[in-house]
């Protein structure tokens, strides 16, 4: 490596130094060929794809396996180093909830910092009947109550299917976040606006999963497209027990939970 | 904090801004109700309120907005819900619900009321005083019998269509909380209706105190019909509502949804004093039984006939304990509604900050600027006007 690139990455030139008649011919030869494109004259296909992102032929949707989580919320982390969002604990796009439930009944629920920083010892384990994680996010319901408050029409459903938010628009008034029954989002404390979970729709445009699937350790989160049958999503969907949270209140969320305990709030 | 709370709960969305909206809003449409009940309906008695009303229920229109906007993150960007409304909101109707009742209803009624006095007034005064009452009769100076006579029917109409604006304008800010079904503690359906009968009892309450403390600096006698009128109107809106809430209350507690255990957590350790104490005893029970006693609401002369000063205290007192009621209303419903998560296992605590935008001295400022509004609206548009019964009292 050493010897082929200096320090910046970059290779360099054959004769040591750039003819200065020869970099200004080749300025122009882009220049020539580029203007069409700058113009909109010609398109040249999207990258890696052969024609652009068209959100029409698709529907995205995630499964989640608590029986898979381990709590480690390499994902909180990933999330939020991925989508700007603030590192202080109570601004969360997603985050990790423990469950543990008593012998008699009775059940705990925490998720200091959203897990990240790790969760502690359990007090008398003797008593424990169960105890599992759920990861939690955004529902992306497809019927969204935060979209039919929002007073501007500031938060939106894609075409395919993920809720944002237009942060040159919302004005800020929090209402979406009252009308959210799952504690998905929150004020952006420095943007003053609100922020919730994107599905890391910057990522899926490009052909890539949302960082909080990327980094899980034990596959506990699937992610994919709805109507499409041969993928992992619809295998994840065909061969276990789906439970969405909260569905009295027919919100229609497009996070599947594989083996829910009626527990999970 | 108790129990658990979803992370991005630990924050408390609406603040002390959002209890003084709905409570700003109440009395605007409570005034105006007070306002039509002399208009429309002809309830005599309380003439002497009439002109009062009108002029409190703008001042306070005018202030409502304001906390509201304060509290946005983005203020700048608030005309948009003017411009590109979302239809689906319940919160996007607010600029129309506003703007409707604004100029439409109380500006117009106000204006159709007052031409006569303004070009009196204006043929009458000279300097500054002269050119605005001037400017302000948009130079409809025809006093002529068919124009006053067109004035009195233009403001019984606008009253006519004033009084479902005033039902729209409070039971819609009561739709704003209760058709938000992922919070039990204020989705209910009778959200907007119990908001709309605790607007008239605070309203009445306000007007009441108002007109009490106005004739009394002015070195007048205070009209006793019309107190005992209103202390009576009072005492029937005070029943309703706080039916109303009952039924909410048993209803609560009779169905025992998920929801039902959390919520009474929440009303034994944090809003004991909030709702126990200050909504349903001082602010609701003790008016109730004082008023049921001294007030014509249940027999002609009250069942303890009090001396005229007294009975005027005993009015004062109650509609005092009213209003803290009334705040208290606002308070348990717009702060209760945050102080449980909606993962139904936890409780979180709300600080008030004193200074700041969204703080307590703000709101102490948001309150008293609608009465410094007021002073000036009385200045500009005195609405005094003697009765007969006082004029024969002073005789």
């Amino acid at each position: 490596m050493a010897d082929s690139a200096d320090q910046s990455g970059h290779p360099p030139s054959p004769s040591g130094s750039v003819d200065r008649r020869e970099f200004l011919n080749d300025i122009l030869g882009v220049c020539c060929a580029g203007a069409p494109l700058l113009l909109g004259i010609v398109r040249l296909p999207a990258q890696g794809t052969s024609r652009a992102y068209d959100p029409s032929e698709h529907l995205y949707g995630m499964g989640l396996d608590p029986q898979k989580c381990i709590g480690c919320a390499r994902c909180v982390v990933a999330c939020k180093a991925e989508n700007d969002v603030p590192q202080e604990p109570h601004y969360f796009n997603t985050w990790i909830e423990r469950y543990i439930i008593r012998e008699d009944g009775e059940v705990e629920v925490d998720s200091p910092n959203g897990g990240i920083d790790g969760f502690g010892r359990i007090e008398n384990p003797a008593q424990v009947r169960r105890t599992f994680f759920v990861p939690k996010l955004c529902n992306h319901c497809d019927s969204p109550p935060c979209v039919q408050v929002c007073p501007v029409g500031a938060t939106f459903i894609t075409e395919d299917g993920v809720i944002l938010v237009d942060e040159e628009y919302c004005i800020g008034c929090r209402y979406c976040i009252q009308a959210c029954p799952y504690g998905a989002r929150y004020m952006h404390p420095e943007r003053h606006v609100a922020g919730k979970c994107t599905f890391c729709y910057h990522r899926v445009v490009k052909g890539k999963v949302p960082a909080c699937v990327e980094v899980c350790p034990t596959g506990a989160r699937i992610f994919g497209e709805l109507t499409n049958r041969a993928t992992p999503l619809a295998r994840f969907r065909r061969f276990n027990d789906l439970q969405v949270l909260k569905p009295h209140l027919n919100t229609r969320p497009k996070m599947y939970y594989a083996n829910l305990d009626a527990e999970v709030s | 904090m108790q129990g658990y709370i979803y992370p991005n709960e630990f924050e408390l969305q609406w603040g002390l801004l959002v209890v003084l909206y709905p409570y700003l809003t109440g009395l605007v449409a409570g005034a105006f109700i007070l306002a039509s009940l002399e208009r429309v309906f002809n309830v005599k008695e309380v003439e002497p309120t009439y002109r009062l009303s009108m002029l409190t229920a703008l001042a306070f229109l005018l202030v409502a907005p304001l906390p509201l906007l304060a509290h946005l993150g983005h203020p700048e960007r608030s005309y948009e819900i003017f411009l590109t409304p979302n239809r689906q909101s319940a919160m996007a109707m607010f600029g129309f619900v506003y703007a409707w009742y604004l100029a439409v209803v109380l500006l117009l009624e106000i204006w159709f009321d007052y031409r006569k006095d303004l070009v009196l007034w204006a043929r009458q005064e000279r300097g500054f005083m002269r050119w605005l009452h001037y400017a302000l009769t948009l130079g409809a100076t025809d006093l002529s019998e068919r124009s006053l006579k067109f004035d009195d029917s233009a403001g019984r109409w606008i009253t006519v269509i004033g009084i479902p604006s005033a039902f729209l304008l409070h039971g819609y800010v009561g739709f704003i909380f209760g058709s938000i079904k992922a919070n039990p503690w204020w989705s209910s359906v009778l959200m907007p209706v119990v908001f709309l009968f605790s607007a008239m009892v605070s309203g009445i309450a306000l007007v009441l105190v108002l007109y009490m403390i106005t004739t009394m600096f002015r070195w007048r006698k205070i009209d006793m019909r019309c107190l005992d009128k209103l202390a009576q109107f009072l005492f029937y809106a005070l029943i309703v509502d706080f039916s109303l809430e009952m039924l909410d209350f048993i209803h609560r507690l009779y169905e025992a949804e998920e929801s039902i255990e959390i919520l009474s957590q929440m009303i034994e350790n944090r809003l004991f004093l909030s709702l126990i104490v200050l909504q349903i005893l001082l602010g609701t029970v003790i008016p109730l039984i004082t008023l049921a006693l001294v007030s014509p609401g249940l027999r002609k002369q009250g069942f303890l006939r009090l001396p005229p000063e007294l009975r005027q205290l005993v009015y004062l007192v109650a509609a005092v304990l009213i209003q803290i009621g009334i705040f208290s209303i606002r308070w348990n419903v717009v702060i209760g509604g945050q102080l449980f998560s909606k993962s139904l296992k936890g409780l979180t605590v709300y600080k008030v900050d004193v200074f700041g935008l969204e703080g307590l001295m703000m709101t102490i400022g948001l309150l008293m600027l609608p009465f410094v509004i007021l002073w000036a609206l009385v200045k500009v548009l005195p609405p005094w006007g003697e009765t007969e019964s006082v004029r024969e009292q002073e005789a």
